[in-house]
């Protein structure tokens, strides 16, 4: 499970923080309201969890709200049996 | 009451003058857009009035009366020219909405440069096709974006500083760089407003053709007069209203319907500056009594699929009148605002070229749901032949627009533009970039249907020799254009091909694949290579 948290969270300020952006980001850190993820990159990180785990999320699921921080991307994660 | 009688009323007697003489304008005299947002509103005794209230991500509010406003504009215009910024030159603005965007445009109109606000989502290569044809003489950003501005100093010769607006001063700056904290600065009193005329550039809008690279549409000071009467008649703006347009500044509508219009009219405007949430939208109208909310069908139809369950959670009851821009607002949109808010949003059509709006609906005119309505007073519109160029007189014709007892109806575009979340995108521009991708032969970019954005970008893709189709490379690709464009042009779909439609001479046929996404007639096909 820490796996899987360090591997998002890494993914995420990997793909989304500028070089030079500093800013902290944790578990909780909300991604989509907090501007650091907006709803067109929302795309390519709901295709990045489905090619790393091979899963098919449904539009229905990939709600803002789903995604709004690594843990709640974990959570939705679990509903794939993803852990 | 409105501030429009009716329509009828309003065409009949109208003339621009109208607007000049309510802003106290003479034609020949200055005017300087940035002096009408806050100068003159104090002057005319409004000076302790709201003009700005921002909130952050993390929920923190910042209040600016006018007079503040007027004072901090002041302070930014001082500041740019004492960097040796010069009346005439372009000053990009590219930032999230933080209160220093709304500023810093009226500090560059204040001192007589041209305001060019770029999307803050922009990667390097969009801000480097804009910058070099602008040829741009300062940048102002933020820490987190100024990595995209420090990799095209070579791209861009004539720019020769980059201010910093939040530098904390961890790092050290680099070349050309200098740091501004705007309310820390002195505030002056005064400074001395450039004196622009009718004709005096003001804002440069950057905008994606079919062909070729995106191109500016710079306009004037004297635009002013159509932002002001149409944010007084179309968005119904008076005295004690709480404004909100949710369009970023980066975007004509956040200049025209953001900062020029309303703050002209006197009147307070609230500024989210967070990512897209329905329940966050919902709770800023309730916290901050919006009475006034200008829009896009996207962020509507994105409300819409939240459901209607959310919205009872609020008080609402604050909103009394709803606008939108940016595509065509569809009738089902119009009828669920209704449903949920009592109140139906009213579509207006216009674009970054017009700078104000240009066939709209009105507080006094009936909605017919699914029509951008009827000409502002003081506009004639008409529906010409696309070869002729001349006004179509037959009735019963199916084109783009159509008329129907005077009201105006989207009906499609022939052209390969993507209106995509109400951004027009270029397919030329992504499939140059795309090109750019170790694993690209060639590529065709076109707009597939969304049913919340309207048009997404999908990309058919030909693989160069020892590059294999996979998920993992769909993925790159889509990064690779994210970073490079911005995430509105990254392709949210990508169909690897083994070949692409093509001319006899060699052209790519997009419409070929475009027809496909769409489900349309592929039309004529007889120039097809492979045919």
């Amino acid at each position: 499970m820490a796996e899987l948290k360090d591997a998002i969270l890494d993914y995420v300020k990997k793909e989304y923080l500028e070089e030079d952006d500093d800013r902290e980001i944790s578990y909780d850190t909300p991604l989509i309201s907090g501007g650091i993820v907006d709803s067109f990159s929302m795309v390519s990180l709901k295709r990045f969890l489905e090619t790393k785990y091979s899963i098919q999320i449904p539009d229905a699921k990939a709600t803002p709200e789903a995604f709004d921080s690594v843990n709640n991307i974990l959570k939705m994660l679990e509903e794939f049996n993803v852990r | 009451m409105t501030n429009m009688r009716t329509y009828e009323e309003e065409v009949r007697d109208f003339n621009w003058g109208i607007s000049e003489k309510e802003l106290g304008y003479k034609p020949g005299a200055d005017i300087n857009i940035a002096a009408y947002c806050s100068d003159r509103v104090c002057a005319m005794g409004k000076g302790n009035k709201l003009a700005l209230i921002w909130e952050g991500h993390a929920g923190e509010v910042k209040r600016f009366t006018f007079n503040d406003m007027r004072l901090l504009t002041n302070s930014f215009a001082q500041y740019l020219v004492n960097l040796g910024l010069k009346p005439g030159e372009r000053v990009c603005l590219f930032m999230d909405k933080v209160p220093e965007l709304y500023f810093g445009f009226q500090a560059i109109l204040k001192m007589g440069g041209i305001a060019q606000p770029l999307f803050s989502a922009f990667g390097s290569e969009s801000l480097i096709t804009r910058l070099a044809d602008a040829g741009t003489a300062a940048v102002i950003t933020q820490k987190k974006h100024v990595a995209k501005v420090r990799v095209l100093l070579n791209d861009v010769p004539t720019l020769r500083r980059i201010i910093i607006v939040d530098d904390d001063g961890l790092k050290p700056l680099r070349e050309k760089e200098v740091a501004l904290h705007m309310e820390k600065e002195p505030r002056l009193e005064s400074f001395p407003i450039y004196p622009s005329k009718a004709e005096t550039p003001s804002v440069l809008h950057y905008t994606s053709g079919t062909t070729g690279k995106p191109k500016g549409a710079q306009h004037v000071h004297y635009s002013l007069i159509s932002q002001y009467i149409s944010a007084k008649y179309v968005l119904d703006l008076k005295e004690d209203d709480v404004y909100w347009c949710t369009a970023d500044p980066g975007w004509v509508t956040g200049t025209s319907y953001g900062i020029i219009g309303p703050w002209a009219n006197g009147v307070t405007q609230c500024v989210l500056d967070a990512g897209f949430k329905a329940e966050s939208w919902y709770r800023f109208i309730e916290a901050h009594k919006v009475t006034v909310w200008y829009s896009a069908p996207t962020a509507i139809r994105s409300l819409m699929k939240e459901g209607d369950e959310i919205v009872k959670k609020f008080d609402l009851s604050c909103l009394r009148h709803l606008c939108s821009v940016g595509e065509p607002l569809n009738a089902e949109a119009v009828l669920w605002s209704k449903k949920v808010f009592g109140l139906m949003f009213h579509d207006t059509f216009w674009q970054t070229e017009t700078g104000s709006m240009m066939v709209t609906n009105y507080p006094t005119m009936k909605i017919k749901p699914g029509s951008m309505g009827k000409p502002f007073p003081g506009v004639t519109a008409t529906v010409v032949d696309l070869k002729t160029h001349e006004p179509i007189t037959k009735a019963g014709i199916v084109g783009l627009i159509a008329i129907k007892e005077g009201y105006f109806w989207f009906v499609g575009r022939d052209d390969d533009v993507i209106n995509t979340a109400g951004h027009l995108v270029g397919p030329f521009e992504i499939e140059s970039a795309l090109l750019e991708h170790e694993a690209v032969a060639e590529s065709a970019v076109v707009g597939k249907p969304d049913p919340v954005n309207m048009e997404v970008v999908k990309a058919f893709i030909a693989l160069k020799p020892g590059f294999q189709a996979s998920k993992m490379l769909e993925l790159d690709i889509m990064n690779f254009i994210r970073k490079k464009l911005s995430p509105l042009a990254m392709p949210q779909e990508i169909e690897f091909v083994p070949g692409l439609p093509k001319t006899r001479s060699g052209k790519i046929m997009r419409r070929v694949l475009r027809a496909q996404e769409w489900g349309e007639e592929i039309g004529d096909t007889s120039t097809l290579e492979n045919d």
